[in-house]
Formats: structure tokens, sequence, C-alpha cells
């Protein structure tokens, strides 16, 4: 299963140290059939609007967005965004002009990214349930008929439009306005691709809904937008899972993604984000939880330049439920800065939050964390458990904890760990006759093993063997 | 030479010199006492034999004809020196099953030569061995040490030696903070290993308890970071009445 990480088969040199390793696969995409030019203004909202003939409500969405962008400034807390020139970004691109309908139709060059990427020759055959985002357009991808049959949605976001324009109205940045920061209202403006998913009533689908994307071309911003709706008393558990090839300047990816659970529904959405180190990923992601539901976040960052993201929940029925595993690894150069967002506007409502981080090689590993209970919600409960891991000491973990609480008959709970790789752990591994560098991936593995743990089986697999490729060299 | 034999021993650690020439010999098979009053230097003997960083170490420490000195930890345990620590350090969440599954697996990368073929197999036997050791099995399940009991932690680390089967262990103070029932079962376990390896066995301790339920050929006194007598299994009657005052003058 290849969905994320660089595979390498060559041992890496010393410069690895310095972070300036190649996935080894790097190459471009020329057979672009539209691509827009650099820079954003009203004219590129609109021609994006005109290429996916949209709605009128949808382009005067788009329109409300692209302005509020042009008010918002950038969020004066948070990671370092000055690196990031708007000017310099493409807005929208389309690899192919239709959508293949199986896998004969996939082109050439589409396939040549799954060949270098190494997805497996049976997995080819499995990716026929798999959505497959290529650059901005889900190029490829089919419902497995099982799901048809119960009823369940699983498209892309612009089939969703096309196909169910009335449920998406209804929808559409309801949980997270797009003036809710600048990049919402970015992505409001000028998304494309994305998953559009309903789970009818009472309907748990067991296994889960993978997405597969990456982003392939040179200072291009992508911008899924991706919304889920679980229905009464139903189930399902989303996977994303990341990859990109080597870039030469910076590139945005700015997500939302909103998440509808009703009564009695339960959402876990997992997100593997291995983005190349170059990339700016702001993302937005929010869940509106109606009675007894309950949302799941499991977010593993491991890969981008930045990332700023705060997966959060909306606890509005009287006794929903939130939980958010958070695990960020920051190396040379990058700087994550992730967390949750927990609001609890309804009694009986509890909500956790897992956040562990590793920092290495002088790299910035941010827990920012909001809590709000407020008067309604009596008899509520939070636990938040920040641990950090530091590998050395050019590295760097900041804990930013908010609370707010509005009403005094709730139980909160906050437990914040620095912790570092002793040498007596080390020499303790080592003489069991384990090597330094096998200690120091144990110890890393050890630390986050119990939120690896909620991944789907072979994610969980890669994800360890995407700390072990990590640690590789890492011995200073 | 012996086959075990270290040479004027001395360790420093922040500019102190901890260890003062240190003389040993041991025969294969056989099992040391070494004794000694607080901060006398006899954990710093078991780290520096094992290789803890902390420690600037000269003179020569030769197992089985090669020289441990200028080894790595990892590489003195490949050679089959095993430390049971005075103090075992928990490691979060790698499972210890998993752990001596890798720790065996490294021992003999050789397919071929392991007596246990699958981790199945081997959790058998690591079944088997916990329950002669008292070791619950679902300790097995939990992270290294994570959450156990001193008792606990010094029983597991016996486990381990099972796993690796050393040439030489030595067993840094495992007696102490525990209970008289849990000495009688780990020296029952080393006692069985002993006879089934020929283990060269160097014993660390503070007390005469463990003493009661182990054989031995020979006690040495260390203080000041010397040994300071030698003797027979007498030794230590001697010193119960004594104590180290005497030995020390």
């Amino acid at each position: 299963m290849a969905r994320f990480a660089a595979k390498k088969t060559s041992k890496p040199g010393a410069d690895f140290v310095n972070e300036t390793y190649e996935h080894g696969y790097s190459f471009g995409t020329q057979d672009y059939s539209f691509q827009a030019d650099k820079g954003l203004n009203v004219e590129v909202v609109k021609q994006i609007s005109a290429m996916k003939n949209e709605p009128a409500w949808m382009l005067n969405n788009r329109l409300q967005g692209f302005a509020e962008f042009e008010q918002k400034r950038n969020p004066l807390w948070g990671a370092d965004l000055t690196g990031l020139t708007f000017a310099d970004l493409s807005y929208y691109l389309k690899p192919t002009d239709n959508q293949a309908k199986s896998w004969e139709d996939v082109p050439p060059e589409v396939k040549e990214t799954f060949d270098r990427i190494g997805v497996p020759e049976a997995e080819r055959e499995y990716l026929a349930g798999v959505k497959a985002q290529y650059d901005s357009e889900v190029v490829y991808g089919s419902l497995k008929k099982t799901w048809e049959k119960d009823g369940v949605i699983f498209l892309s976001m612009d089939e969703g439009l096309a196909n169910y324009p009335d449920l998406i109205k209804e929808y559409f940045g309801k949980v997270i306005a797009s003036g809710d920061n600048k990049y919402s209202a970015l992505n409001t403006a000028v998304w494309s691709g994305g998953s559009f998913v309903y789970i009818p009533p009472g309907v748990h689908v067991k296994m889960p809904l993978q997405t597969y994307f990456r982003i392939n071309s040179e200072a291009f911003g992508q911008f899924e937008r991706t919304l889920i709706i679980v229905d009464e008393g139903a189930s399902v558990h989303y996977v994303e899972g990341c990859t990109a090839p080597q870039f030469s300047s910076t590139s945005l990816h700015s997500a939302v993604v909103e998440i509808v659970i009703k009564k009695g529904a339960t959402c876990q959405y997992t997100t593997v984000q291995n983005w190349y180190k170059n990339i700016y990923n702001l993302v937005t992601k929010r869940a509106y939880v109606h009675e007894e539901g309950k949302m799941v976040w499991t977010d593993f960052n491991m890969g981008s330049k930045v990332t700023m993201k705060y997966p959060g929940f909306v606890l509005a029925g009287k006794g929903a439920k939130g939980e958010v595993l958070s695990m960020a690894l920051a190396g040379a150069g990058q700087h994550q800065d992730t967390g949750a967002k927990a609001v609890h506007l309804a009694p009986y409502t509890s909500s956790t939050i897992i956040s562990k981080s590793i920092s290495k090689s002088g790299g910035r590993a941010s827990y920012r964390g909001m809590v709000h209970i407020s008067p309604q919600a009596h008899h509520s409960k939070n636990t938040v458990v920040c641990d950090a891991l530091l590998l050395d000491d050019l590295s760097r973990s900041d804990t930013y904890p908010i609370e707010k609480v509005f009403n005094n008959q709730v139980e909160i709970q906050h437990e914040a760990t620095v912790s570092k790789i002793g040498d007596d752990q080390l020499f303790y591994l080592m003489s069991r006759g384990v090597s330094e560098e096998d200690a120091r991936k144990m110890i890393v593995n050890g630390f986050i093993a119990d939120l690896v743990k909620k991944l789907p089986l072979e994610y969980a697999v890669e994800m360890n063997r995407l700390i072990d490729f990590e640690m590789e060299g890492s011995i200073g | 030479m012996s086959f075990f034999s270290v040479k004027d021993l001395r360790a420093s650690t922040d500019g102190q010199e901890i260890l003062q020439g240190i003389n040993l010999d041991i025969e294969e098979g056989k099992t040391v006492v070494v004794m000694g009053p607080n901060g006398s230097g006899k954990s710093t003997l078991s780290n520096v034999l094992a290789g803890h960083p902390d420690y600037q170490a000269t003179g020569s420490a030769i197992l089985a004809g090669k020289e441990l000195l200028n080894m790595s930890p990892d590489e003195r345990a490949r050679e089959g020196l095993f430390l049971a620590f005075q103090y075992p350090v928990e490691i979060p969440g790698v499972k210890v099953l998993n752990f001596l599954w890798t720790v065996y697996t490294q021992k003999y990368p050789d397919r071929s030569k392991r007596k246990y073929v699958s981790i199945v197999e081997f959790r058998d036997f690591l079944f088997e061995k916990a329950t002669e050791l008292d070791i619950a099995k679902k300790l097995l399940d939990r992270g290294l040490n994570e959450g156990f009991s001193g008792g606990e932690k010094k029983r597991l680390e016996i486990l381990q030696m099972a796993v690796l089967e050393p040439k030489l262990a030595i067993l840094d103070e495992t007696d102490s903070g525990l209970d008289i029932d849990a000495i009688r079962i780990v020296a029952r376990g080393v006692a069985a290993l002993k006879k089934q390896l020929n283990m060269t066995v160097i014993v660390i301790t503070h007390y005469q308890r463990i003493l009661q339920y182990l054989t031995y050929d020979e006690v040495l006194i260390v203080s000041s970071g010397r040994v300071v007598k030698t003797g027979g299994p007498e030794l230590v009657a001697e010193l119960e009445k004594t104590g180290y005052g005497q030995i020390r003058s």
C-alpha cells in the first residue's frame, strides 16, 4: 500500500541530515488542458466557475469569498507566512478534459505518476474504489457497488454539485463560513476538487473511504473542498493521505473540510499529511455535531514547510462527543502549528484532545488549542493532553492552550509534558544489542504508538516506516 | 588469560575519577560477588563495563579474548555481555513482546540459527519463561517497564537475560527493592540460566539476602573505586560481623 511517503530504495547519504534528500521522482506534468494565469482577481474566479458550469449561487459564493479574502489579513499568531506570495501562484489547473470512467481511460501521464509513487500493481485495481485526486481535479474514481446499494454518495465535489445541487446548497459553507479566516475565504473563492460524501440514516460504512491526492505542479496552490454529511445513526471513516514530489519554489495547499454529524451518527476523519517540505499547508476543518453524535479527528502531520491546522468540532446537541488525536513531526525548516478547537454548546457534551509532537534537526512544533464551554454546556467534560518529544537541542516545542469556560458545572483537565530522548533510554536499549539508530526509532515509534494504533492497519505500518525513514541518519 | 579479565580499569565522569584501577579475573562459568558500601563504585563498574556514555574509561576489559572498552554498548551485548539494571528505564509504547522479538531476531540474523522461527513460537517461549519468573502475561503487551512496579522491572530484566542468553551477566543490585519471595524467584531464574548456558555471573549487591539463593565462587570488596579485599564465600559471613568499616580502614 503506497498512499503516502516516498519509498526510498537507496540509503540516504550524509546530506540527509540537512534535510536535502530527494524523493527521487521529481518530474513535471505538461499536458494540462487548462491552466489559469498566475495571480488572483475577480476574472480568474469567474473563469473557474464558468469552466465548471456552476450554478449562479456558487459563483456568488466564490465572489463573496474572494472579497473576504482580500479584506482579511494573515493571522497575527501562528507560523511565519511571509514566504507566501499570492501573486506567484496559479489558482486553477485541470489535467484532462473529462473525468476518466475506468482505468483504461486514465491518461498515461497520470498513470506514470502512480508508477513513480510506487503504487503496487495489485493496488491499481483497488484504485477503482479510491478517489484519487490528481492536481486540482479528481481524474479518476468510481464508487464501490456496495456503497451505491446502500445509498452512500462518494463523489468529487464537482460531481456532487452537478448531481445533488440542493443538498450541497443546504450545507456548503454552513459549518465553516467563508469569512472564518483568510484561507477559508480563499478556498471558497477558488476551490476545486475535494470530496462530497453522504451517508444515509443507519448505514455503517465498514471500509474506510479513502482519498489519494497529490500536488504536482510548481508554484501551484491546491484548494480542495470537502463536505461530509453523516445522517442519523450512520457511521463512516474517511481517510486522506497525501504525498508530493519535489518542487523548487513554495506552494500553497489550503483545504476546507466541513462535516455534519446528525443525531447519533459517528464520523472519523483521518489525515496523513506528508506534503513536500516547501508547501504551506493552511487548512480549516470543522464538524458540527448533533445530539449523541461523535466526531473523531485523527490528524498526522509529517510534511510541509508550514502547517496551520486545528481540526475542530462544535458540539451542538446534548451528549455530543468530540475527539482530536493529533501527531506532528517537525524537522529542519518545518513549523507544525497544529492543535484543535473544541466548542461545547450543549449540556453533557465531552471532548478529548491528545496531541503528540516530535521536533528534530531544528524543527518547530506548536500545540495551539482552544476549548470553549458555553453557559448552556453544563455537565460537560474536556481533557487535553499534550506530549512533546525533542530529539535535540536545536529543536523547539511550544504549547498555546486557551480555555474559555462559561459554566461552572464542568470538568476540565489539561496535562502537558516535554521530554527528550535521554542517554539512559538509549543506553538501556543498546545494552540489549540494539543499534543507536534503531533505539531512536523505537523510542519515537513508541512515543506515538497509541495514536498510530487508531489508523487503519496499512496506514499504521506505513506510518512506522515513515518514522523510521525520517529518523535515518538523524544521529548528530 | 581468564575468560573475563579486567586490568587497571579507571573511569571518570565530570573530571572525577570514580574507578581507580580495578583488576578482576573470572573463569568461565564462575560466579563472583562484588560488595561494597554506598558510593564505592560498584554500580559505576557495571555501567562502565556495559559502556555507559557518561564515563571515560581506560585500562582493559577482555571478554572471551575481545576488548570491550572500545565497543559501543550494543556491540558489547552482541559479544555476550548482559547488564541487569539497578534501575531499569521506562520506554513508553515499545511493547515488551515486540521489543524482545526484535532483540532476538537481531541476535540471530540467520533464520536457520533461530530456535523460534515465528513470533508466535517465540511468544510461547516467552510466556513459559514469564510464568517461571512470576511475570503476568499481560505485562508483555505493555510498554517496556512502562508503569511496572519495582519488582516487575527486576523480573523483566531476568526475562530479557533469558532471551539474550549471555556469556557474562552482571546483576546490578538486582535484589534491591525486592521482597523475599521475589528475590528467591529471581535467584532461581539466574541459577537456571547459569546451569543451562555455563554463564559467567557478576553479582553486585549491598546485602547478603540474594546470596542465600545463589552459589558463588569468589567475593570482592570494593571501596573508593578499588578492590580492597578478595576471598571465598566465607568473606560474606565475616562482613556480616564486622561491616564495611573494618575493611575500609
